[in-house]
């Protein structure tokens, strides 16, 4: 069961005949309880339809209005400042920046591990140790994020002072390894780490389901021709796998983008007007940590409005990541057919 | 696992002999080699997290959930530098929320789930499917910005503790129709065919012989979504404030939560009573989804639909 990440690559394999499993439309007598539940099922699947819809509609209406009133250009203006509602200026440059930067980071490094841990489960584990070792992979999900939030803050961040000034010390001179004083605990570069660890289960139980899915044929092959273990991995499973750990690169991008609380916790945000920096090792905010951030402040339609709009934006985001996540899986579906 | 599991992986001996190939080469085996001592070293690593955060919390804070009073005493009239109460408050406000949570999204996932697999055909079927997958990447602070577009904004409503249920409603539904889907999908067909030759309708075939063979996957999948949704904390900032005295009221006033706790205490973590307490949030929070989760892979054991 993929109840990690909600997403299953199984779902629409079909089956050995190439039809859908249940045809049976037939089936339904026409009578009153069938027109009825036949009904209330079909409602479900519309509200869920409508609902999806229906965020994207409420957050676009909502933001229209601020948006009008914004005298800064919207997508790369670096102020932040609805503090007077009727004279608005704000844009996601920063956000955006922020955004982004740490979610790949986190995907860059959460990816080749998550990829290692699932092939250790489906092809190197002992059979004992497999199972279990799925299950605590799994519990990484199982803590919330206000607690990796609360623990990155406080217990791990120091650890990372050394990281950083390693960094800082070999690669400074890349701007996006610049020096900007910001201490180790707080920094984009921090936080991506621990949001590497938060979406490793999403990365690891995709790639598993789908390592556990490569036809013991391509790998009986391998092994025939004289591969060894990491050679038939390589020839056999990792391709066969590509496309499974592209979407799961793919979802645990988007659930990283979208992660508010230990981005708050963690990352401290700058003051307004702090000279732009390209640099990891600073602090900044997310589209999500700047609304929670500004949770209380929701007062007045316009500035809700504006923080509507960066949510707005993220919600465009996360869809298009999880729209390519989704597209990759129906084409492998295409290639397995 | 395949039948051929070789883990020396060598090239046997009359191999050797007569194959262009030629030996083995040293390297092929160091890479072998290699690559084995990384999988288990990933798979260490990630381990480092879980032990060190589950260390953590029980060693900070879990020496409170030991006393009586943290399960029944509320934070009213402690301040953050004062010694005892409780989170019943907040565990209330977790669990009732939780519930309620629940008591809108399964009958919309399930259902869901029953048209995907049951009814479903064509372009909408595909649709239906498609956003599904859209609503398990939504975020939560967007699911709570749109709460707050339509309950508050739109409606006027106040803030409120059914707001946040609302909110995790929508995180909740795409977790049960995945997985009720799933378990849909494993009901071996035979029985649907054998109800349908004795005259049952289908309504009847899904409600009487499908559902019930499906159950306790399908309580797996709400469990695990609960899971889930209870440490939310994005939506409990924007649509409930944190409360420090007990409330149950969904619909007035503001209701502690477990996060919201956490969040609350967590600026002024230098003061030793007021940490222990958010280390003991923190862990209380673990406790119950952990409880959720063995629960709902306990009651998948018993699941004949299992594979």
């Amino acid at each position: 069961m993929s109840s990690v990440t909600g997403v299953s690559v199984t779902d629409e394999t079909p089956d050995s005949d190439g039809r859908d499993p249940l045809p049976g439309d037939n089936a339904s007598t026409g009578r009153l309880g069938d027109r009825l539940f036949g009904g209330a099922a079909r409602g479900a699947g519309i509200v869920v339809v409508a609902l999806v819809t229906l965020i994207g509609v409420f957050l676009l209406v909502q933001a229209v209005p601020s948006l009008a009133d914004n005298h800064e250009n919207f997508l790369t203006s670096q102020k932040w400042d609805v503090s007077d509602a009727d004279n608005l200026g704000f844009g996601i440059a920063r956000l955006l920046w922020v955004t982004v930067i740490s979610s790949v980071l986190a995907m860059l490094i959460a990816v080749p591990l998550g990829v290692c841990i699932a092939l250790f489960i489906t092809h190197y584990a002992p059979r004992v140790l497999a199972k279990p070792a799925a299950i605590l992979v799994d519990l990484l999900a199982a803590v919330p994020s206000i607690v990796y939030g609360l623990w990155g803050a406080i217990v791990v961040g120091q650890y990372f002072e050394p990281v950083q000034s390693f960094f800082i010390a070999a690669l400074g001179w890349i701007p996006l390894f610049e020096d900007t004083g910001a201490s180790a605990a707080s920094t984009i570069a921090f936080v991506s780490v621990v949001l590497a660890i938060m979406i490793l289960p999403i990365v690891t139980a995709l790639s598993r389901e789908v390592f556990a899915q490569t036809p013991t044929a391509h790998k009986e092959a391998a092994l025939a021709l004289g591969a060894t273990k990491w050679e038939m991995i390589r020839t056999a499973v990792l391709p066969f796998g590509r496309p499974g750990v592209i979407s799961a690169a793919m979802l645990g991008l988007g659930r990283a983008l979208g992660e508010t609380i230990a981005v708050m916790f963690i990352v401290s945000s700058l003051p307004d007007g702090a000279p732009w920096s390209w640099s990891i090792f600073n602090g900044g905010e997310t589209f999500a940590s700047k609304i929670a951030n500004n949770a209380g402040e929701f007062d007045s339609p316009s500035k809700t409005g504006a923080y509507i709009s960066a949510g707005l934006v993220l919600f465009v985001l996360t869809f298009v990541v999880n729209a390519i996540a989704r597209i990759v899986i129906e084409r492998r579906k295409a290639f397995t057919e | 696992m395949s039948t051929l599991d070789t883990t020396s992986g060598s090239v046997p001996q009359t191999a050797r002999l007569t194959s262009g190939l030629g030996p083995k080469s040293s390297s092929r085996a160091i890479k072998d080699r290699a690559a084995t001592v990384v999988m288990w070293l990933a798979f260490l690593i990630a381990m480092v997290p879980l032990v060190w955060i589950l260390a953590t919390v029980v060693m900070k804070g879990g020496s409170l959930l030991l006393h009586a009073d943290w399960w029944t005493h509320s934070q009213q009239g402690i301040t953050n530098r004062e010694e005892g109460g409780g989170a019943a408050h907040a565990i209330q406000g977790t669990l009732i929320q939780a519930a309620m949570t629940a008591l809108i999204a399964v009958p919309i996932g399930v259902l869901t789930a029953v048209y995907l697999v049951e009814y479903g055909g064509g372009r909408f079927k595909r649709v239906v499917s498609f956003m599904v997958d859209i609503l398990t990447g939504v975020p939560s602070i967007v699911a709570a910005l749109f709460v707050y577009a339509v309950w508050i904004t739109t409606l006027g409503f106040d803030r409120m503790a059914f707001a946040v249920c609302l909110a995790l409603v929508l995180l909740m539904v795409p977790v049960v129709v995945r997985s009720t889907e799933e378990m849909l999908k494993l009901v071996p067909n035979e029985l649907r065919e054998a109800s349908y030759a004795l005259g049952v309708p289908k309504w009847k075939t899904i409600t009487k012989v499908v559902l019930p063979t499906a159950f306790s996957g399908i309580v797996t999948g709400v469990l695990l979504g609960l899971a889930r949704v209870m440490g939310e904390t994005a939506p409990l900032l924007i649509l409930a404030p944190y409360f420090r005295s007990i409330s149950t009221n969904l619909f007035d006033g503001l209701m502690g939560t477990l996060p919201t706790m956490i969040n609350a205490g967590r600026d002024n973590m230098a003061i030793e009573a007021n940490s222990e307490r958010v280390w003991a949030s923190a862990c209380t929070l673990i406790v119950l989804i952990l409880v959720l989760n063995l629960l709902g892979r306990l009651i998948s054991r018993f699941n004949k639909l299992d594979r």
